[in-house]
Formats: C-alpha cells, sequence, structure tokens
C-alpha cells in the first residue's frame, strides 16, 4: 500500500495543529459516513484589508468589507491513519491563506499534497478533512 | 468434510485480488455463492420464468411450484412444519420492519416497554427505537458481560408487566457470541407468557443448525444472502396465530382475496404479507442454497466453523498487540472475529489485508451502540464459513504482521490519543 509511506505515518503519530483553540472563532465538524469517525476543526479568523497588512483582528468579529484570512488553525478527532494525516497535511497548508482560497481546494488538491493515490474505498476517509473546512463560511 | 471440493464450487474464490489469490473473510456481511444456486437462478430465467400465482399458462404454474417448492425447502431447514408460516420479504431487515408496523404499531402503547440488547445490529435497533419514538414506549437495553454474552441477571430486572416485546440476536454479528436462546426464551416466557419475543437469526442461520419451533419465540428473522443464497430474499417467520390477527404489511397485487370498490379482504398466509411481485428467482436460489448446506450438513458446517475459529483464536491472540473481542472459547462463538491491532484504524487494518488479497470488514459493522458500550469506535472484523480453510488463517496471521510492519507498531512509539 503506496498511501502507508513515512510522511503519512509521520503525520498520524505526530499530527499537526492537534487540539482544540479555545475561543476559536468557528468551529466546524465532519462524520465520516463509513465508519462514523469524526474531525472538528477550529479556527481563528482575521480581516486584512489589504494583501501584505496582515493584521491580527482583535478578537470578536472581523470587521465588514475586509477579506478573512485564516490565523489559527486546529483540529481534533479520531480516524485511521490516511484521515489523520489528511486533517494534520491540510491544517499546515491553509494556515495564513484566505478563506475564499481554501474554500477552493479540491479533491485533487488534497490528493496531490498527501501524495495519493488512493484507493477508492478510502477516499471518504482522504477528503474528511477537506469536507470539514468546506464548511467555512465566513459573512461577509 | 472436504474442503477443497467445496471450494470448487464457488467460482470467485478463484479471484485474484492485487495479484493474490482471494481469501474471502467478509462472511459475516455476506457469504460467496457456490455454482449450484448460481445455476439455479439461471435456470430459472432459461426454463420456468413466469409470474407467479393465478396464472393459467405453463410457466406461470412451473413458476409458482418452484417458488412454493423454495417455501418448503426453507421451512424445512429451521424445523418449521407449516410452510405459510414462513414470509418471504427482501431482508432480515424488512422482516424485523414488517414487524415493527404490522404487529408493532397496534400492539405497543405509550408507556409500553420493549426489552433489547446492546449487541443489536442496527437494523434491530433503529427500527425499535424509532417505534418507541412514535408511540412513547420505551426503550430498555441490556447490557453484555466481558464474554458478549447477554447479561442474564439484567435481562430478568429489565422485564416488567409493561414489556410487550423482546427482542435479541441470535449469533452476535460483532462479537460472534451465540446468545442461549432457548434460556433466554423461557426467562422471559416463564413469568410473562403474553410477551412477545422476537430473534434475529441473520448470523445464526447460516452457521448453527437452527430449529424455530424450540426454541419458542413468536418471530424469527433470518436473511438469505448471508447463507450462500441470493441478495433481495429473507424471511420472516411467525407463529401462525399472531401472524393471522396481524394486518398487512404493504398493499397491492398477490396479497389480496378480494378487492370491491370499498373494501378489500386479505389473502391467505403467507401470501397476505408479500404484496408485488416476489423476488421469485430470489426464493428459488435460496431453496438451491438451502439443498447445499443440507447436503453438507449444518452439523457439519458448524464443527468446521468451530476448528477454524479455535484455529483463528489461537493464532491471532499469539500476535503482541492484538486485541480480540468477545468469547475465546470457540465452542461458545460464531466464526465471527473481531479485533483490533495496537492503535491501529480497523480501515488502514482492512487496506493492508486488502492489499494481500485479504477481505475483512472494518467499521461499526452497524452496531453503533454496541461499539460505545465497548468504548472502541472502530473494529477490524474476519468471518469465515464453510469454503474457508486453514491456509487463509494463515495469511490474515501474516497480514496483520503486515499490518504492525507497515505501522512500525513494535517499535513501542508513543501514539497520540
Ligand atoms: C445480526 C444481524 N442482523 C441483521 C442484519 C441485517 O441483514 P440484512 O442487511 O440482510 O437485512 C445483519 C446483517 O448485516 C446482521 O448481521
Amino acid at each position: 500500500m503506496d498511501i502507508y509511506r513515512e510522511e503519512i505515518l509521520e503525520h498520524w503519530q505526530n499530527p499537526q495543529n492537534y487540539g482544540v483553540i479555545s475561543h476559536a472563532d468557528l468551529v466546524v465538524n465532519q462524520i465520516n459516513p463509513l465508519c462514523g469517525d469524526e474531525v472538528t476543526f477550529y479556527f481563528k479568523i482575521s480581516r486584512v484589508s489589504h494583501p501584505r497588512g496582515v493584521k491580527a483582528h482583535p478578537g470578536g468579529v472581523p470587521a465588514k468589507g475586509k477579506s478573512a484570512m485564516i490565523r489559527d488553525v486546529s483540529f481534533t478527532g479520531s480516524g485511521c491513519a490516511i484521515s489523520t494525516a489528511s486533517a494534520s497535511i491540510l491544517s499546515e497548508e491553509i494556515r495564513g491563506k484566505s478563506v475564499e482560497s481554501v474554500g477552493k481546494l479540491t479533491g485533487q488538491d488534497v490528493l496531490s499534497l498527501i501524495g495519493g493515490p488512493v484507493a477508492p474505498a478510502r477516499l471518504k476517509c482522504a477528503f474528511l478533512a477537506l469536507e470539514a473546512i468546506r464548511k467555512l463560511k465566513v459573512e461577509n | 468434510m472436504n474442503i477443497q471440493k467445496i471450494r470448487n464450487d464457488f467460482p470467485i474464490l478463484k479471484r485474484k485480488i492485487n495479484g493474490k489469490l482471494l481469501a474471502y473473510l467478509d462472511n459475516a456481511a455476506t457469504s460467496q455463492k457456490p455454482k449450484q444456486v448460481i445455476d439455479m437462478l439461471s435456470h430459472y430465467y432459461s426454463k420456468h420464468n413466469a409470474n407467479v400465482h393465478r396464472g393459467i399458462h405453463t410457466l406461470s404454474v412451473e413458476a409458482t411450484e418452484e417458488l412454493e417448492l423454495a417455501r418448503k425447502k426453507v421451512a424445512d431447514f429451521v424445523g418449521v412444519s407449516d410452510p405459510s408460516e414462513i414470509v418471504f420479504v427482501r431482508n432480515a431487515t424488512e422482516a424485523i420492519n414488517l414487524v415493527a408496523y404490522a404487529w408493532g404499531r397496534l400492539n405497543i402503547e405509550k408507556g409500553d416497554e420493549i426489552v433489547l440488547t446492546v449487541a443489536e445490529h442496527h437494523s434491530n435497533f433503529v427500527v425499535w427505537q424509532q417505534l418507541a419514538m412514535e408511540n412513547g414506549a420505551v426503550l430498555k437495553i441490556v447490557p453484555i458481560d466481558e464474554n458478549g454474552e447477554v447479561d442474564q441477571e439484567a435481562f430478568k430486572e429489565a422485564l416488567t408487566k409493561k414489556t410487550k416485546l423482546v427482542t435479541f440476536c441470535h449469533v452476535s454479528n460483532v462479537l460472534g457470541t451465540i446468545n442461549p436462546v432457548e434460556k433466554l426464551v423461557s426467562i422471559v416466557k416463564g413469568q410473562w407468557s403474553n410477551v412477545i419475543i422476537l430473534i434475529d437469526g441473520a448470523q445464526a442461520v447460516p452457521h448453527v443448525p437452527v430449529d424455530i419451533p424450540r426454541i419458542g419465540c413468536d418471530f424469527y428473522v433470518f436473511t438469505g444472502h448471508k447463507m450462500l443464497g441470493p441478495t433481495g430474499i429473507g424471511v420472516l417467520w411467525g407463529k401462525r396465530e399472531i401472524l393471522e390477527e396481524m394486518p398487512p404489511f404493504l398493499f397491492g397485487g398477490e396479497m389480496i382475496s378480494k378487492v370491491r370498490l370499498d373494501n378489500s379482504t386479505w389473502n391467505e398466509l403467507p401470501w397476505k404479507f408479500e404484496a408485488g411481485t416476489p423476488n421469485i428467482a430470489g426464493a428459488i436460489g435460496l431453496g438451491a442454497a438451502v439443498d447445499y448446506l443440507s447436503k453438507i450438513g449444518m452439523e457439519n458446517v458448524r464443527a468446521h466453523e468451530i476448528e477454524l475459529t479455535e484455529y483463528a483464536i489461537s493464532r491471532l491472540s499469539g500476535i503482541q498487540d492484538i486485541r480480540i473481542l468477545g468469547q475465546k472459547d470457540s465452542k461458545k462463538r460464531g466464526g465471527v472475529i473481531s479485533f483490533n491491532v495496537g492503535n491501529i484504524h480497523a480501515h488502514d487494518v482492512a487496506s493492508i489485508l486488502d492489499s494481500e488479497g485479504i477481505a475483512i470488514r472494518s467499521g461499526h459493522h452497524c452496531a453503533q451502540p454496541l461499539m460505545e458500550f465497548l468504548g472502541i469506535s472502530s473494529a477490524a472484523r474476519a468471518s469465515s464459513y464453510v469454503y474457508n480453510n486453514f491456509e487463509e488463517i494463515d495469511r490474515l496471521v501474516e497480514g496483520v504482521m503486515k499490518v504492525k510492519k507497515t505501522f512500525k507498531i513494535n517499535s513501542k512509539h508513543e501514539i497520540h490519543v
């Protein structure tokens, strides 16, 4: 099984950004219908007025009219190696990115990030984190 | 019993999966089919296909005869003398739903109690949970002990004068536990003779000799595809007097006696419960499956299962970091072996075994209440049948070693959560 490479197993044993952000701005959650496994993502969102002027919002609801950015992200949940590694890798990928660009992530992007291919039966595991992240919606 | 000869009857066992010979150990999900069953389906469609009942032409008469002969075979197979108590349905799930709709909705009222075990398959759990929610009845869930057996003290205590229905599986699809069904029935009926008992025999009829009338229950359900038969055919057995009092479940053709503009009367048993064109080929295929099993002899099927299970448990328990769920004594359990390897998720175990051509199941096995009770989120499950051999168990063991090697489980790493 090619998918069980060193890198994937490393993420499984030491997932990055694992844990709860206690004052998260947004929390999204997704269940894998295949097994009932669950992943929860926590986000801190900032508003930036212009691309380079990244300025953390002092808390509360970010001001309107500015683009939302993922300032911090973490996840919890117990899953298989594929879903855990994919959540870990995705969390690294999306930190510091705009919510808008994260919304455009595709399944193919996830497969290239985790270095697929993944057997068809396991795609749901690989995409669990992506499905959760796709629920991320920031009002404008 | 010549296992190689039996194996030769199952064309699919020659398949290669990922370059390796298939080792099919997912029989609790569904069994494979012998050529006798496959040929019977083809024979029926090539020679006798017609709609059944009331047809005057030759084919219709033949198809009807074949269908009713299959019913008789199935009845004989489970010790039932009156074939009209055998209702053909789609599967065990539909059989349970039929009872819930046609019997449950009339007989279970607000405040009444339904007693079942925590080890039920979702199909014998959600049905009653939903009925209870709808009718305001109370669901009483009996725990199991460390061997996976129904806690008989708790079972006794759960029974009260409000109990209307008691239900439990004959063999657990996760733990393989063979419940002492006659004993459980006598506990209930000894004190509360009016309580109705439904037994889910989906994992029992394929594997152990079952004589339904001897058990003393009121309803017994099983499913054809787990016992070498086709998919889409299942069986509800009910005591004649109870089935007769029950209203139909579905309405339409086949199930009526007379239809007037303003009312209708119902056909006799079992057709009252078989609305619409039935799964004729499926029933006939199930008849062929039952013939096949009878020819081997269910005592022999069970003896082989005990041997294989004993071997599998002893070899698997020799592996460090493996945890086998449930009873260890193979005489008290069926051929279902659920296990976990270290902290490795069951899906990863199943994926790696699949790469070796070994088919097992992983996940919650449609028994989430049980998984929660056991404090695990998933398990790997290897389940054998009459065509499995010792070599396949050896391959399973080697496969599990490969899982450990892939995940470097021997290297004493601390693994998160
Ligand atoms: C114990 C038990 N009951 C009921 C069922 C449901 O069978 P079916 O899906 O054929 O209705 C199963 C099958 O998975 C089972 O193992």
